[in-house]
């Protein structure tokens, strides 16, 4: 547990020193919805119903950006060998990684969510707390997955092709769960979305804990 | 077993075949392109099995490290993905003069479709790999992953059926099968399946076997001709 907090404080602080991925995942957060609200050309009544889709596409890909970073830093100057000589166990490191890819995606959806909001015209305040319980679920299983598989595709040969090829289609049920969930909560609050939330909840539940147990495999050496 | 097999797959498919094509009734509501079903369900089945089998050789990979283990996982996602394009195909050319689209968003569709993207990814993860042992490894990692995503996907897909109109659910299993011979014709296509699927799997296996012998002789080879200079 102690081994998992030093390594989120320490992902953290990197980042904050760097803003590197901060700087590219906000930018590209604000690409992603501009192209996706142009390729649509809603009419302004029309523009609400495209939220869920437009907000959980944008995410998607720039959360893959974002967290594809986090283990590319630690192959440079073998810094991953080091993490694993150090007495931490390797499912600690996961928690760790999985703590600081959290932080990231949640920084990244406080840039896509508003802007979703400011341009396809829909008012995300009177649903706000069942919003946050969505986007934190959807943020949770993202990151769970994306951690475990960060850690293969940077030690591959493809690295960065490998990531999206591996990821998407195991978080494809993610985001039809979290793209569902998203308009019951516009619709009417969270009370709708019952069934997609237990999706999500489902999926951050299996996938944290497989990726908790199974992380060992992949960084042993 | 080996030697029994080739012979068994050529009997049992000549069975199929004669039972598809010859015994089996024409559907009434769908015509002669139902007969596509006996080995487009049959497939899926041998699809699922294929991945399914995956996961366990997986994890024996991963508890024990015994290399056969591994060469099975990858044949049987090779032969998994394989049966499950077949699917891919064989379902459009029903779909098209049944439903009058070649493709909908139909829960069980869909889950097909995800479900080929992630074994594909699998094989991608094998052929872009890296340094072999640690491939092995990620595969059969996200080879576990993958199936515990299937009863995540089947259930994330019926919340698909709110947006998207089916254009018509057909329950294959409990409307076309009212023939003895029907199900005759199921159950044998669906063996002839399962053995040329274990058929392709054991000599993918010993493909992959002798590759890796090839590749250990040629490294000796290498090692001695350094001596020798």
């Amino acid at each position: 547990m102690r081994g998992a907090l030093a390594i989120l404080a320490k992902d953290l602080r990197i980042e904050w020193r760097t803003r590197e991925s901060l700087a590219s995942v906000f930018v590209l957060g604000v690409l992603l919805l501009v192209v996706l609200t142009v390729a649509h050309d809603p009419t302004p009544e029309a523009a609400p119903a495209l939220v869920p889709a437009v907000l959980w596409v944008s995410f998607v890909f720039t959360g893959l950006a974002g967290v594809q970073r986090g283990f590319l830093l630690e192959r440079e100057n073998d810094c991953l060998a080091g993490l694993l000589s150090a007495p931490v166990d390797p499912a600690d490191i996961y928690a760790g990684k999985l703590a600081a890819n959290v932080v990231l995606l949640a920084v990244t959806q406080a840039v896509v969510v508003p802007l979703a909001g400011l341009f396809l015209h829909a008012d995300l305040w009177p649903v706000l707390s069942g919003l946050l319980v969505v986007l934190l679920l959807g943020n949770v299983g993202f990151a769970a997955l994306a951690t475990l598989f960060t850690a293969v595709a940077a030690r591959t040969r493809a690295r960065e092709t490998l990531l999206p090829l591996l990821l998407l289609p195991l978080a494809l049920p993610l985001l039809i769960g979290a793209v569902q969930a998203t308009a019951a909560v516009l619709a009417g609050g969270l009370a709708g979305a019952r069934e997609a939330v237990a999706v999500l909840a489902a999926f951050d539940v299996i996938f944290a804990v497989a990726g908790w147990l199974l992380f060992a495999y992949v960084v042993r050496d | 077993m080996r030697r029994l097999l080739p012979p068994l797959v050529c009997a049992s498919m000549l069975a199929a075949l004669w039972l598809v094509f010859m015994a089996v009734p024409t559907e009434r509501e769908m015509g002669i392109v139902q007969r596509i079903f006996y080995f487009h369900v049959a497939s899926a089945w041998v699809a699922f099995l294929g991945f399914f089998l995956v996961a366990g050789a997986s994890a024996v990979y991963l508890r024990n490290g015994a290399r056969t283990a591994d060469r099975l996982a990858e044949a049987a996602a090779e032969v998994g993905v394989l049966f499950c394009t077949l699917v891919l195909v064989t379902g459009p050319i029903w779909a098209r003069p049944v439903w009058g689209v070649w493709w909908t968003w139909d829960p069980r569709l869909t889950m097909t479709v995800i479900l080929w993207a992630i074994y594909a990814s699998y094989l991608m993860l094998r052929a872009f790999g890296g340094e072999e042992e640690a491939v092995r490894r990620y595969a059969a990692v996200l080879g576990i992953i993958g199936v515990l995503d299937i009863p995540i996907i089947m259930v994330s897909v019926r919340l698909l059926r709110g947006i998207h109109p089916a254009v018509i659910t057909r329950n294959e299993g409990g409307s076309g099968l009212v023939d003895p011979w029907m199900r005759a014709g199921l159950a044998v296509s669906a063996l002839a399946l399962v053995l040329l699927a274990g058929w392709l799997i054991t000599l993918r296996m010993r493909a992959a076997r002798l590759g890796e012998e090839v590749t250990a002789l040629r490294r000796e080879t290498l090692a001695r001709g350094g001596e020798a200079a």
